[in-house]
């Protein structure tokens, strides 16, 4: 009886998707320990009301409010999700997609200028968004096999090139704000572009939740499928694990490559378009650094094990602090801090491959000492096996 | 010599892991002056037994004993402090360093202020080259150096830290075959001046020239120890694998019928220098014969392979394949054509090491209708198909087809490839060097599967740096020497003396087509 019950915890604990979720929770618990060191630190007596507020987010407010700022905070989430899957399918095909950053923008500045300055309807201000995003993934995936540039460079780049474009392009008249620096917003600009909502808003209460949310849920599905069941995953998987041996089978390596990236890309600008049509925010074209959406993406890619389902529950949580950041007591604390606090979660989120190796050191080691014991107490005479 | 004290004793060790036994009461012990060989298959447990001797597992049972008094090697530095000191298998040097500054690595002689005082190293550098006879050029860079040198860079290590104890982790898995010869003398030299050597290994030809006593480990049990002067080969053999083996590969006389490989003219260029790699080299391969290319490693022979195979494009000259033009088709296309390779290197070409075995036991046929449907993967094809290939080919791991091919064992990375490639039922199969690093058992097995792929009337093109296996299993044979094939020969009317002029470039002939 003891031993069925055994082999069950034992069944669990050796399954690579367990392992990488109590990794994962090491690594947040971790990161908001720290966090709540660094404000006792500041100021103690608010420290705890203030990372209790941010592991809370939307539920701090009133029960009435909560369902309109969980809304808020899964609408945020989608753009994420769709960059840490842009991220992943890239570094499963051994490229590091640093360009997700990038091609978000170049996204939404697709979408925007679709959307506000030629009045398109929303499907196709989403489908530029995705092209404008793919060709950027193809510009790097391009340079990477003509020239052997390699992607984490060449996305460096052009995620500087896209900001600058993107805030030039959409400074301009009739698409920019006259009185600020913000687009016009969509519900005056096209309401046409705003993506429909399904009764979506009316669940949370919220205006800007709508057809983005199962949208992403379909994609990130997708993208699971693409990667495991499909020939062309397998492809692309064999190509990013070792290029040699995918090209000796016979595989178009470079072909896959630049599909690759044209995919990851057509991802984070797709992840643009479902933000910036929901209405919830407008593109602010004064901005000087690269929006960390693209970056976050990587995090929460790691944080969710690479694994397309797992980036689901990873990206909600990174939005859920995120949001929850705001909480802080902001008479004691910069409102800096909050911005902090999720840094260092999200930091601390690298270390998932170090806590599973660990969690797997364990289990090996706990079973060596069984099996040293056990041959110690079943007597040192007769090994016959 | 049976009276000379042991250096060191590991007696009646036993080490666990989880579901096996590495060392099962294994007693090793060692002569002070004598080459005392270890010699067991992969996974017979020698690893094992020198990470106990090396601290890097505390054993369940038994004692290690220096110099007749018991010890305890808690880590490396208990090993190194005790003068024991290891060659390993792929060497530990620091790549951009020269050979002297790898030398004193970590044991660097300095003043007072902490300058270090090369020249003293390098005196005593030269002085322990000089008396061994260990060739090297201090100042070179590792990079720069060839493997034997760098080889003999590790043993300047080990001596300039006065180890008494040397250990070789097969040593000569890397080396040409001239390099074998010096560095066996060496070996001797060393000994000869009261140096211990263990020298693990499984090939038997150097163990019968080397060593002065062999013990043998099989599955992890320690089977015994004997004098070399008092056994041969034939015994060594079955002691290790546990039955007869057979040295001499079994086979009809080849019975050739149409040219199935046909190579005019072919030149590749090098990656690593300007010169061609391979020059203008025509020949054919035809049905039912095993064509070896033989040469000293680095004459073009990978190139060669690489030419024929699609991975590297021709400078000029031109392929056929059973009567069809190749020379500028994708490889998927000679593939399909009906050409097989198990590549040089499993690691690089031959495996997606994170991929699951049934994984790569499909990658060359991936594609077909039988595993894909609508580009989706048809995973209960798959696994059906990659459990019969590892019955019929036995292919051991620990989770069958689920198992992920870096967790598997060299030689059983080596039956998938081969049962994957052979089992595509082709036309041609190209083996380059297919039985490196494998074990007596294996290479049997192997050489008994390419036999059987001839005898069905397959044609075979088989590159081998081994000459034993060039002799045995090949119906022609090629010499290649600097990209060029300087002689045709059948094995039954040369000797391997005669093989290794043309090898070394001392003579060759006009081979024509």
């Amino acid at each position: 009886m003891k031993k069925s019950e055994r082999s069950v915890f034992r069944r669990l604990i050796e399954n690579d998707g367990v392992q990488t979720l109590l990794a994962s929770l090491l690594c947040i618990l971790g990161g908001l320990l720290i966090g709540y060191i660094v404000l006792l630190i500041i100021e103690p007596s608010a420290a705890w009301g203030s990372i209790t507020a941010v592991v809370k987010n939307f539920l701090r407010y009133p029960a009435s409010l909560q369902g309109k700022y969980l809304g808020q905070t899964v609408v945020r989430t989608v753009p994420l999700l769709l960059c840490a899957l842009s991220v992943l399918f890239a570094y499963k095909v051994g490229m590091f997609n640093i360009g997700a950053a990038g091609q978000y923008v170049i996204g939404a500045c697709a979408t925007l200028y679709c959307a506000i300055a030629l009045k398109l309807p929303w499907i196709v201000c989403l489908l530029a968004g995705a092209a404008a995003g793919a060709l950027l993934g193809a510009v790097s995936g391009v340079l990477k096999t003509l020239c052997n540039v390699n992607v984490v460079i060449s996305g460096i780049m052009l995620n500087w090139i896209s900001l600058y474009f993107t805030n030039n392009l959409l400074s301009r008249n009739g698409i920019k704000r006259p009185t600020g620096p913000e687009t016009i917003q969509l519900i005056n600009a096209n309401p046409k572009a705003l993506l429909p909502t399904l009764g979506i808003d009316r669940l949370f209460g919220e205006k800007s939740a709508g057809i983005a949310i199962p949208l992403a849920l379909v994609i990130a599905v997708l993208v699971w499928v693409v990667l495991n069941k499909t020939k062309f995953g397998y492809e692309l998987r064999a190509t990013g694990n070792n290029p040699n041996a995918a090209k000796y089978a016979g595989m178009k390596e470079n072909r896959n490559i630049v599909l690759t990236m044209v995919i990851a890309g057509a991802l984070a600008g797709l992840g643009a378009s479902l933000f910036f049509l929901t209405g919830l925010v407008d593109w602010e074209t004064s901005i000087s650094s690269v929006p960390d959406m693209g970056f976050n993406g990587i995090a929460v890619a790691f944080l969710g094990g690479l694994s397309p389902l797992g980036s689901i529950l990873s990206a909600f949580f990174i939005q859920h602090i995120t949001s929850g950041g705001g909480g802080v007591d902001l008479r004691f604390y910069s409102s800096q801090i909050s911005s902090l606090i999720s840094s260092l979660i999200i930091f601390l989120c690298a270390f998932v491959g170090f806590f599973k190796l660990a969690i797997q050191n364990r289990i090996r080691r706990n079973d060596e000492k069984k099996a040293a014991a056990q041959a110690n107490g079943s007597g040192k005479g007769g090994e016959g096996k | 010599m049976d009276n000379t004290p042991y250096a060191i004793e590991m007696l009646n060790i036993t080490k666990r892991f989880p579901g096996i036994i590495a060392n099962d009461n294994v007693t090793l012990r060692l002569r002070r002056g004598e080459i005392h060989a270890l010699l067991g298959e992969n996974g017979a447990g020698k690893s094992t037994l020198m990470s106990v001797l090396f601290g890097l597992y505390q054993p369940e049972e038994g004692v290690i004993k220096k110099d007749g008094k018991e010890v305890q090697i808690r880590d490396p530095n208990d090993a190194n402090d005790l003068g024991i000191g290891m060659v390993h298998q792929h060497f530990k040097l620091v790549e951009c360093f020269t050979v002297l500054d790898n030398i004193i690595l970590g044991v660097e002689p300095t003043d007072k202020a902490g300058f270090l005082k090369k020249d003293e190293a390098r005196k005593k550098v030269l002085e322990l080259s000089e008396r061994y006879g260990l060739k090297v050029d201090p100042d070179a860079v590792v990079e720069d150096i060839s493997v034997g040198m760098q080889q003999r860079t590790e043993i300047l290590k080990m001596l300039y830290r006065d180890n008494e104890i040397l250990i070789f982790d097969e040593p000569t898995a890397v080396l040409t075959p001239q390099e074998i010869e010096e560095l066996l003398k060496i070996m001797k030299n060393l000994a000869a001046e009261g140096k211990s050597i263990l020298f693990i290994s499984h090939k038997l030809n150097e163990i019968m020239s080397v060593a002065d006593r062999c013990s043998i480990l099989r599955k992890g049990k320690y089977i015994g120890t004997v004098d070399i002067a008092k056994t041969d080969k034939a015994e060594l053999s079955r002691m290790m694998v546990g039955r007869d083996v057979e040295f001499v590969v079994h086979k009809e006389p080849s019975k050739p019928g149409d040219t199935v490989l046909e190579v005019s003219g072919m030149t590749v260029a090098s990656k690593v220098h300007r010169n061609n790699a391979v020059k203008n080299v025509s020949f054919r391969v035809r049905a039912g014969e095993i064509v070896c290319v033989a040469g000293i490693d680095g004459n073009g022979q990978s190139e060669l392979v690489y030419g024929i195979s699609g991975l590297e494009p021709l400078v000029s000259g031109s392929l056929k394949l059973c009567g069809q033009d190749i020379t500028r088709a994708p490889i998927r296309r000679r593939s399909l054509a009906g050409m097989s390779h198990i590549p040089e290197d499993r690691h690089k070409h031959g495996l997606v090491l994170d991929y699951t075995l049934e994984d790569n036991i499909v990658l060359q046929r991936y594609f077909e209708p039988e595993f894909t449907k609508m580009g989706f993967l048809r995973r209960k094809n798959i696994r059906a198909y990659a459990e019969r290939l590892i019955e019929q080919y036995d292919v051991r791991s620990g989770q069958g087809p689920a198992t992920v091919a870096r967790s598997m064992s060299g030689g059983n990375q080596q039956k998938a490839i081969i049962a994957r490639e052979i089992d595509k039922d082709p036309q041609l199969l190209i083996a380059v060097q297919p039985t490196r690093g494998l074990d007596v058992g294996a290479i049997e097995y192997i050489h008994s599967q390419i036999v059987a792929q001839r005898d069905a009337g397959k044609a075979v093109l088989l590159v081998s740096l081994e000459l034993d296996e060039v002799m045995n299993v090949s119906d022609r044979i090629l010499v290649m020497y600097e990209g060029e094939i300087v002689g045709e020969f059948d094995p039954k009317k040369t000797t391997v003396e005669e093989l290794g002029l043309y090898m070394a470039g001392a003579k060759r002939m006009e081979v024509g087509r």
